[in-house]
């Protein structure tokens, strides 16, 4: 599970802006994806359906890229017993 | 001061998405009052409703759109885009600038503020939606019809329960009369036929339960049998234009707004006044330049409650004196049901509708004389009549009250 969390976020974030999957990577930033800061709070909200963890609006606040969003996940993921 | 015509309509109700069917079921009294569908209503005292009948959001809206409009937000807009179709209206960069928006809501997203409520009391979430707080604000429905239309002019949410819309209408013709906007685009929205809402209407004990048989009489306004209120839900928009605008342009005319007065019963929080109402009417007619015996029809606010329909019959009998008992009065909540912040609008629609169509819209469901209400109300039957001017009634829980004074053109 773990190891696809990036590929997660991209397809999560493909299906919300429909772009193409394959053109995002780890490193697109939400600016560059084209993520407002309401898209923003609406992907963190679908993350936390998906992965069953709850985002602290501090780490919230630090999810800016594909990469950073899937590395707050594992850090929240293994700091949850009960995360999917 | 400037003169206020109306160069457009629109209406999303429970008599169907569009002017057409609304008309056609206004003016020949076919209610839209139903068994509610929305949710499961078993267990509860009201089990009707009028609903907009088989409404899909999807066949209006894309996903993301959706994501981001209640049902209320929905309603304005559909409502606003057939009023500006019909008034093809189309504006500059200059002129957006002095178009604005006026939407009243009584509850503004109630059915998002239910579901959330239930996520949170009911599923034990901590979390809900980020577009919540979005999708509830009371002023969301003024903000997307301002955003799709791009009117950049005065734009404000109107909050007076259900004279909302009477309000938006009438303090959109205000500034066009002072010049502060060139086009208004006004009227109301809500929907709040959600579980919990219609539970807090249960405990006010105002709301008509469902007759046995044909759930669609439940509403029966000034009839003697009255049993109270049925909740609705829509939208009612009107496009306000100053009066040579809309004439340079050669737009069609469809009436004019020509008075409005808000009063204040500023006396008890639920309990219909007298005084309060008669003065509105009075200046309504006043700034309009009209007298009693300039008013053929009256579109009462008639709810179906006891206490309303009896002190309307007492305000209309004494703002008019001996002309009232003249006046053809129909309350066409017996057939679109009370549909709180988009009442009063859809109410002037019907009334701009009956001047242009000559026809006084029955008040549907009338079955029994009352005699406290023993005014001419139009029961069942539609009456062809020639309608010079008219007055349109809302008067709203928290005595706020509101009459439009509307010419025929």
């Amino acid at each position: 599970m773990a190891q696809d969390v990036e590929q997660q976020v991209i397809d999560l974030i493909a299906r919300k802006k429909k772009l193409d999957p394959a053109r995002i990577s780890p490193a697109s930033t939400f600016e560059e994806l084209g993520l407002d800061s309401l898209d923003a709070a609406d992907l963190i909200f679908t993350i936390e359906d998906t992965f069953k963890i709850v985002v602290p609006d501090e780490t919230a606040q630090t999810m800016k890229s594909v990469g950073q969003v899937a590395a707050a996940i594992r850090t929240l993921m293994a700091a949850s017993p009960g995360a999917a | 001061m400037r003169r206020v015509a109306v160069t457009g309509l629109g209406a999303v109700s429970a008599l169907g998405i569009g002017i057409a069917p609304f008309w056609e079921r206004v003016s020949t009294g076919v209610s839209g009052v139903r068994r509610i569908a929305n949710f499961d209503a078993t267990g509860f005292v009201a089990q009707v409703a009028a609903e907009v009948p088989g409404y899909d959001p999807a066949q209006h809206f894309t996903d993301a759109e959706q994501s981001l409009l209640d049902r209320f937000a929905q309603f304005a807009l559909i409502a606003a885009g057939e009023a500006c179709a019909q008034a093809g209206l189309t504006l500059t960069e200059a002129e957006r600038d002095r178009a604005g928006v006026t939407i009243g809501s009584a509850m503004g997203g109630s059915v998002t503020q239910d579901q959330g409520y239930k996520r949170i009391y009911a599923d034990g979430a901590v979390r809900l939606h980020p577009f919540t707080i979005p999708r509830i604000m009371n002023n969301a429905a003024t903000s997307h019809v301002s955003m799709r239309h791009g009117l950049r002019g005065p734009a404000l949410s109107i909050g007076t329960a259900c004279a909302a819309s009477a309000h938006a209408i009438g303090e959109a013709a205000e500034m066009i009369r002072a010049g502060r906007a060139d086009v208004m685009i006004a009227g109301g929205a809500d929907a709040p036929i959600a579980p919990g809402v219609v539970r807090c209407w249960e405990a006010m004990r105002v709301l008509a339960p469902a007759p046995a048989g044909d759930p669609s009489r439940a509403c029966r306004p000034f009839s003697r049998d009255r049993l109270g209120l049925v909740l609705g839900e829509g939208a009612g928009i009107l496009v306000l234009e100053s009066w040579e605008r809309a004439t340079a342009r050669g737009a069609a005319i469809l009436a004019e707004i020509a008075g409005y007065a808000a009063t204040a019963d500023a006396a008890h929080i639920t309990q219909p006044g007298v005084h309060a109402p008669v003065a509105a009417i009075a200046r309504a007619l006043a700034q309009a330049g009209l007298t009693p015996a300039d008013i053929d029809y009256v579109s009462a606010h008639g709810t179906g409650t006891r206490l309303n329909d009896g002190t309307e019959t007492t305000v209309i009998k004494q703002a008019f004196g001996a002309e009232a008992r003249r006046l053809a009065i129909s309350a066409t909540k017996a057939v679109h049901g009370h549909a709180m912040g988009a009442s009063a609008a859809l109410e002037c629609i019907a009334t701009i509708l009956a001047m242009r169509h000559g026809v006084a819209p029955p008040t549907a469901n009338y079955t029994e004389p009352d005699p406290e209400c023993d005014l001419d109300y139009v029961p069942n039957t539609a009456r062809p009549m020639s309608i010079r001017a008219a007055i349109s009634n809302s008067f709203a829980f928290g005595g706020l009250n509101a009459v439009l004074a509307l010419k025929k053109v």
